[in-house]
């Protein structure tokens, strides 16, 4: 049976990147959360991550789970924003050999998975070097 | 709070167990605990367990084991914390009898892991990240700790060659345990050669997919003393949580929660780490092993690497980490493993552990922890 | 006066080259190249679709266009190669964009012509006052049958175009279309691959259409080649194009800056839109702009377009569509391409 709306409910976050800013203490939360994980505050803004950053680590995975193995071998990496948000993600459009701690990378709309060849096709966010 | 001993051990071998079921390796090793400790009553049960729903579709497991052991109407519970499972579940039961709520409390651990697909383990596993932020992206386990050692190497400059050596290391031990799931020696070429998981681990570098059980019996210290048996006691235990994704932690190279746990472990034991003499740590990766030995204070922050090289942590080093093999070459059924670490102090302390035996063992740390560090359970145990 | 407001390009880093197509099927690569005037084509990696490039050529045009994506008011992909058969492809990007909820959205479909028509759709709701910013995008990741002579061409890209009435860019001075019913390509339901009529593709079909719409719109207007800077035709290889230009009159130096397919392949609906951002990357205030489009089935597009001195101001927000076609080039090699183009069988 399809189950879209784990994955419909995340959309805001998937395409538009969109985050919370504590208003007490001003971390910023992605996804967008309830409670600060910094300082409790309750009270949050809108704010959306910046585009682009560094990556502070990456590797190729070479065993993917099942709905991934055709993509296999793929590079994954997470980068530090130009707004200090630390983000995980799929690293494409770029040679594994130039995969390195400090490459700077932006993010682009990609398909990220798909439930079968009828089922629902996920979209987001994915860094291409930049 | 009272004092609480560890009264009886039990374990049986692991390994793919094709002909067992989840039930059966959970009753051996039970049972072998329950003869060890030569009680009849248990006032409660505790499992740890990662996850028989994805694994064998079985859930309300506290439930099963208590009525295939036999022991119904007992109060039994099942405890999640991913690989940590185990040590969650060795606390709670530690709780138990220390509150004064239980008297002989039976932990046990288990998982089932050979009933689905190698595929869809990894997926169950998975399940331990955060999954609309890292599972999402096709991220493994592997994929994690290969993030983690990556960042390690760029700051420290840990080799693969140290984490090869933790692998080599581990073997050496399990060779000597005849429970292990792969009792013989790995060299270090043979790590660094072996296919690639997620770059820069290999397959040597990571723990396996295992079916095992363990189990413990908890009491009070009087009722050890009554059964005339070696008193073991916990005389520590911490756990503390972090962030469950990756992104989140501060330092990327660095396991705050064991760190964490450890020193509330540790001052609740009126101890500290040089007192310890032998060492259960959570290896489930190689580089994990590396930056435990740091985040407990058995090396200095960015030393792990040379910590391994030096053979501080070898079976005859000053500080002996894993002599059971870890859960690289004794096995990870994840839920057991936190429990098995537990088996392994316990006979060191006993002076039971043969070939394996660390000299003049006093007192041994249990590290348990789950998935890229979200969880972390330490126990510190003492023989009288 | 209605126009275009931003422009946005986006095509997919992969490349791969006639020869090794023609090898793998024993084909003739030197007269494919030559008679088709075409050397290698983009292909789209497994994660990128008609919707995917869409966003990216739409965000592209966002930043020239300086505006919040609030006031779009209608937004219209054409493809033919839309990634659901039904679920559509506008609502994906409006929700990408930060365009919903108001907005109003269809897919289009019209062979290689379904870009024109969006930009045809929404520069008339902006004329007509029914929205103030319209968005009108052409992509595709098209098939062409294995060893068929289409699988040479057939390729991916986008173009995107954010209609207005101020702060142009562009100004469109006239629009003009030109349709008939004419079975030169197509594809039923169901099927994966599309079927063509060969030769009757070309006189009766391409050229019947371009030249019918180039005529058309020159009339309409009052206006000749020669007023023109620049002209962009569907580039369905890049003989067509060329020849579509001496038919009605242009020089080969009208028909260049926007003449990409030797390099890009046929981008389908992306085609002549992509002729366009490309043209509009160089173009100067005052110049006159003709655009041909064509959609087998069939019929073509027209616009003429004049340039403002706003195109000096925002040409370098985004990137240019030439950067997108030379730099940073990834070739393939045939097995890899039929793994990303979903070409090989696999188990259930």
């Amino acid at each position: 049976m399809p189950n879209p709306a784990k994955n419909w409910r995340e959309i805001p976050q998937r395409y538009r990147l969109e985050a919370g800013t504590c208003k007490n203490c001003g971390h910023v939360s992605f996804p967008p959360r309830l409670v600060c994980p910094r300082c409790g505050g309750r009270e949050f803004a809108p704010h959306t991550l910046a585009g682009a950053g560094e990556l502070v680590t990456y590797t190729v995975i070479r065993v993917a789970p099942g709905s991934f193995e055709d993509q296999a071998p793929y590079a994954v990496g997470i980068a530090a924003l130009e707004d200090g948000v630390k983000l995980t993600a799929q690293v494409v459009d770029c040679d594994f050999s130039a995969l390195k701690v400090g490459m700077r990378v932006r993010l682009e709309f990609r398909r990220v998975s798909e439930e079968g060849p009828a089922g629902v096709i996920n979209y987001g966010y994915k860094f291409v070097p930049v | 709070m009272r004092d609480v001993a560890v009264i009886g051990i039990g374990m049986t071998k692991w390994g793919e167990l094709w002909e067992k079921s989840l039930r059966t390796i959970f009753v051996e090793s039970a049972l072998l605990a329950l003869e060890d400790a030569g009680v009849d009553r248990i006032d409660s049960m505790v499992v740890g367990c990662m996850s028989s729903g994805l694994f064998v579709g079985q859930e309300h497991l506290a439930s099963l084991l208590a009525d295939y052991l036999g022991r119904t109407p007992v109060p039994a519970a099942r405890v999640e914390s991913a690989c940590a499972s185990g040590g969650l579940a060795l606390r709670q039961g530690f709780i138990e009898v220390a509150s004064g709520a239980s008297d002989i409390v039976l932990v046990g651990g288990v998982e089932k892991m050979t009933d689905v697909t190698g595929c869809e383990a990894t997926y169950a596993l998975g399940t331990a990240a955060d999954q609309e932020y890292e599972g999402f992206h096709g991220l493994t386990f592997p994929g994690l700790y290969a993030m983690m050692a990556v960042a390690h190497m760029h700051k420290y400059g840990t080799t693969r060659r140290q984490m090869a050596l933790v692998a080599a290391k581990n073997h050496e031990n399990g060779s000597k345990n005849p429970l292990a799931q792969f009792p013989f020696k790995v060299s270090v070429e043979a790590v660094l050669d072996s296919v690639l998981v997620a770059d820069p681990l290999r397959i040597l570098d990571c723990s396996p997919i295992t079916d095992g059980a363990a189990a413990v019996v908890l009491a009070p210290v009087e009722t050890a003393k009554a059964l005339k048996k070696p008193v073991v006691r916990i005389v520590g235990t911490g756990q503390a949580t972090d962030t469950i994704a990756l992104s989140a932690r501060r330092d990327l190279a660095w396991l705050e929660s064991t760190y964490q746990a450890g020193r509330k472990a540790l001052a609740m034991a009126g101890r500290a780490i040089g007192d310890i003499d032998l060492f259960e740590v959570h290896d489930c990766f190689t580089i994990a092993e590396i930056m435990v030995t740091e985040a407990l204070g058995i090396a200095e922050k960015g030393k792990g690497g040379r910590a391994v090289e030096d053979g501080l942590t070898a079976l005859g080093g000053k500080a002996p980490v894993n002599p059971s093999g870890g859960l690289k070459a004794k096995g990870h059924p994840v839920g057991a493993t936190g429990v098995a670490q537990a088996v392994e102090i316990v006979k060191q302390l006993r002076g039971e552990a043969g070939a394996r035996q660390v000299k003049n063992a006093r007192r041994g740390l249990s590290q348990n922890m789950g998935g890229t560090g979200g969880s972390a359970l330490v126990h510190v145990f003492e023989a009288d | 006066m209605a126009g275009i407001v931003g422009y946005g390009a986006y095509i997919p880093r992969n490349r791969i080259k006639v020869e090794e197509i023609a090898k793998v099927w024993g084909a003739d690569a030197p007269s494919y190249k030559k008679g088709l005037m075409l050397e290698e084509k983009s292909v789209p990696s497994p994660d990128q679709d008609t919707i995917t490039m869409a966003v990216e050529a739409s965000k592209n045009a966002l930043k020239r266009a300086g505006i919040d994506p609030r006031e779009i008011g209608a937004i219209y992909v054409g493809s033919e190669s839309h990634p659901y058969a039904v679920k559509p492809s506008g609502a994906t990007l409006g929700e990408a964009l930060g365009a919903a909820p108001e907005f109003h959205t269809a897919d289009l479909e019209f062979a290689c012509k379904a870009g024109t028509e969006g930009m045809f759709i929404a520069l008339n709701l902006v004329r007509s006052g029914a929205v103030t910013y319209g968005l009108g995008v052409g992509a595709d990741t098209s098939q062409g049958a294995p060893g068929d002579a289409l699988e040479y061409s057939a390729a991916a890209g986008a173009a995107a175009f954010i209609f207005g009435r101020d702060r142009l860019l562009a100004d469109v001075l006239h629009t003009y279309s030109y349709t008939t019913d004419t079975p030169d390509f197509w594809r039923r339901e169901h099927q994966y691959y599309p079927l063509h009529g060969g030769r009757f593709t070309g006189d009766p079909a391409y050229f019947k259409h371009v030249t019918g719409a180039g005529r058309g719109i020159l009339a309409l207007a009052g206006l000749k080649p020669a007023d023109f800077a620049y002209v962009v035709f569907h580039q369905p290889n890049g003989k067509f194009p060329l020849r579509a230009g001496e038919l009605l009159g242009f020089t080969r130096r009208q028909v260049e800056p926007g003449w990409l397919a030797p390099k890009l392949g046929n981008t389908y609906s992306g085609a002549s839109p992509l002729g366009l951002t490309a043209t509009l990357d160089v173009a100067k205030a005052g110049d006159l702009i003709l655009v041909v489009s064509y959609g087998s089935g069939a019929g073509s597009d027209a616009f003429v377009l004049r340039v403002t001195p706003r195109i000096d101001e925002v040409r370098d927000a985004a990137p240019r569509t030439r950067d997108m076609l030379d730099k940073n080039l990834n070739y393939l090699e045939y097995g890899v391409y039929a793994k990303y183009r979903r070409k090989i069988r696999k188990a259930e």
